[in-house]
């Protein structure tokens, strides 16, 4: 009991003195789904908390920690971080929603942003989120001219609104220019799980997929890609620019660097608000990594093309005439889809097969 | 729905790569067993024979050698086991998890600068004529020499336990660790040596994952692997070729589900998903119906003086 009194307020001491010494230093957690050397999604993310640093010097600290699974042990996370002193705690990932909204509610002093979900239950939450969907239009529409068995495989993560919208994006424009086009959806549940995706990717080239579109986060599609050998990838999240330039002929970028400098500026200022954001290619949230020339010249310089008008606001990815699965009308000739739809977006366009596990 | 476009010899020759990282992993953990040790490390030997096998192919430019170097790189980090278990006397139970938490980290460590290298492809046997068989081909003659060799290990550990006086002795010391040591056996040692076996079974399997099956390095990839390995040799009942069996039951659902899914079949994919671990399990749990076959010394401390 002695010892632990004694280890009890050695603790409290130092933290005090830890504490009083970081006081004028804005403190920075970030909470990643995956490694960091991931080659996709978690890997952009701490390139973005790489810049954080790289633009405010000493006068902020970064801490992150990696490979912290969705559930409870996302909001022991938090909180140690909250208790740490961070006053501003990025989780990066959608399946942290309730623990980031949870944590959130017992630090009102701490400002928490939560990537790709939408709940913000109280003042000191924000949330944001890149249009992704605007990258798979450009995707689907190489993937539609590039494919010569017509049949795209697509390996996606969970069942969730941001998934969904990737599906039915690069859906929607590679049926666009090739009518036969067939969408084949493997749903591995899990975000990182090298060997898990390259089994799917494996088992749908060998189902005679030649494009393989991915919504995880390891390269191991790409590696798979280029065994089978005349099979065509994207870069997820990451540019994976060292499988280019094939089997991977392109990529969606995310670029979260702008944003995490400009928040942790606003917290440094006293402006941090509350808010989402829900950036595309125009604000330069989403990058579409080279083309290589592997793609023929005049596709990829429609795609180009599409990348500008999407980035201007004067196409978007979803306008209609389009239906849903069953084949009731969605979105009437010229209509464009609304956020609230999209956000929430828990059905298949026409044309694409199989259920939405729900 | 199509099932048509699964090709059946292609889903066999995938589902015994598929299968062979746990099967050399649990054959190596079932002889530790045997011995009277529960290793609960192997996903921590596993991942390090990972990164140590994918260093050395991709610095020497022979799989080959990576491969030997992923089961010296088990072994040694079993070697931790060693001395908290066999010489300190400590919990196997967590040491064991304490290995495998220290090899996750360790590996990231050492992996630092193999991310997004690719690894020196690995040969496949082809034997002019034989390996173009239809059907007989792809799925016997076709395949890397790891995977033969896995085959291989299993049949000798089972031709070793059960036929050989090495065997008899291994499984003493796992019944009674102090009958063994009263018959003059030298029991730390006999475990010292299954334990390094273990280990470097586990790093080999690895390095199947890392050479072969994925093939790149990345941290954390063998996600979840060796705890599989360590549940089917409790459900194999510490008998080899139902190891074997079970891999090959966990790794053929797992591909037939995938391919299932491609090819749209109506079956939610919630139970696809978790159809692998349930049929396992089922299959070896009413195979292993009649009284435990556990070693009755298993996870029990040894030391002379008791």
């Amino acid at each position: 009991m002695k010892l632990n009194t004694l280890l009890t307020s050695a603790a409290l001491v130092l933290g005090l003195a830890a504490g009083a010494a970081a006081q004028d230093r804005t403190k920075v957690g970030f909470v990643y789904v995956g490694p960091v050397g991931d080659g996709g999604w978690t890997y952009e993310h701490d390139k973005g908390r790489q810049a954080v640093e790289g633009a405010f010097g000493d006068a902020v600290e970064t801490v992150f920690v990696e490979s912290v699974p969705e559930g409870p042990d996302a909001e022991r996370v938090m909180t140690q971080m909250a208790l740490d002193g961070a006053d501003l705690i990025f989780t990066t990932s959608f399946g942290y929603m309730d623990a980031t909204n949870n944590v959130a509610a017992k630090f009102p002093d701490v400002k928490f942003e939560h990537a790709t979900g939408y709940k913000r239950e109280h003042p000191n939450v924000s949330t944001y989120s890149a249009r992704f969907y605007e990258g798979r239009a450009i995707q689907g529409h190489i993937a539609g001219n590039m494919t010569e068995s017509n049949i795209i495989g697509y390996i996606a993560s969970f069942p969730i609104p941001e998934v969904i919208r990737g599906i039915n994006s690069a859906y929607i424009h590679a049926s666009k220019v090739n009518p036969d086009v067939e969408f084949k959806i493997i749903w591995v549940y899990t975000w990182f799980d090298p060997a898990k995706e390259a089994d799917a990717a494996t088992a749908l080239i060998e189902q005679g997929a030649d494009v393989i579109l991915q919504h995880t986060d390891s390269t191991a599609p790409q590696a798979a890609a280029q065994a089978a050998g005349n099979v065509v990838t994207f870069g997820q999240a990451s540019d994976m620019g060292e499988y280019a330039p094939f089997p991977r002929v392109s990529s969606i970028i995310d670029d979260w660097a702008p944003y995490y400098i400009a928040r942790t500026k606003a917290v440094m200022d006293d402006t941090w608000e509350s808010m989402d954001t829900w950036d595309g290619i125009g604000p330069g949230m989403v990058g579409i990594g080279t083309i290589s020339d592997a793609v023929p010249a005049d596709v990829k310089a429609e795609a180009l093309a599409m990348k500008e008008a999407l980035g201007s606001g004067e196409y978007h990815a979803f306008t209609g005439p389009l239906n849903k699965q069953d084949g009731s009308p969605w979105l009437a000739e010229g209509e464009t889809a609304d956020d609230g739809t999209l956000l929430g977006m828990n059905f298949y366009v026409e044309g694409l097969t199989g259920e939405i596990p729900q | 729905m199509d099932l048509s476009a699964i090709n059946p010899v292609l889903l066999i020759a995938s589902l015994m790569v598929a299968a062979t990282p746990i099967l050399l992993a649990a054959i190596g953990e079932l002889v530790v067993e045997k011995a009277g040790v529960l290793n609960l490390g192997v996903e921590g030997m596993m991942i390090v024979g990972a990164i140590c096998g994918f260093a050395i192919a991709v610095n020497t430019g022979s799989p080959l050698v990576g491969f030997v170097a992923a089961a010296i790189g088990g072994a040694v980090l079993s070697l931790l086991f060693v001395l908290l278990t066999q010489v300190a006397l400590a919990n196997q139970v967590a040491s064991g998890l304490a290995l495998t938490l220290f090899g996750l980290g360790l590996s990231a460590l050492m992996g630092q600068s193999y991310v997004g290298v690719k690894p020196p492809a690995f040969a496949k046997l082809d034997i002019p004529g034989i390996s173009d068989l239809p059907v007989v081909g792809p799925i016997l003659f076709s395949h890397d020499l790891v995977l033969y060799f896995g085959l291989a290990l299993v049949a000798a550990v089972w031709a070793v336990l059960k036929f050989t006086r090495a065997g008899l002795i291994l499984r003493a010391v796992g019944e009674s660790h102090d009958a063994a040591h009263a018959l003059g056996y030298k029991v730390v040692r006999i475990r010292t040596m299954a334990i390094l076996f273990g280990g470097a079974c586990a790093g080999m399997g690895g390095a199947y994952i890392s050479l072969v099956r994925v093939p790149q390095w990345t941290e954390g990839m063998t996600a979840g692997v060796g705890w599989i390995a360590l549940a089917l040799v409790v459900f194999a009942s510490w008998k080899p070729w139902r190891v074997l069996l079970g891999a090959y039951l966990f790794g053929g659902i797992t591909v037939l589900q995938l391919n299932l899914q491609a090819a749209g079949v109506a079956v939610p994919v919630e139970y696809l998903a978790m159809s692998p671990y349930v049929i396992t399990i089922l299959v070896l749990v009413i195979l292993s119906q009649q009284k435990s076959s556990a070693p009755a010394a298993l996870g029990r401390i040894f030391h002379a003086s008791q």
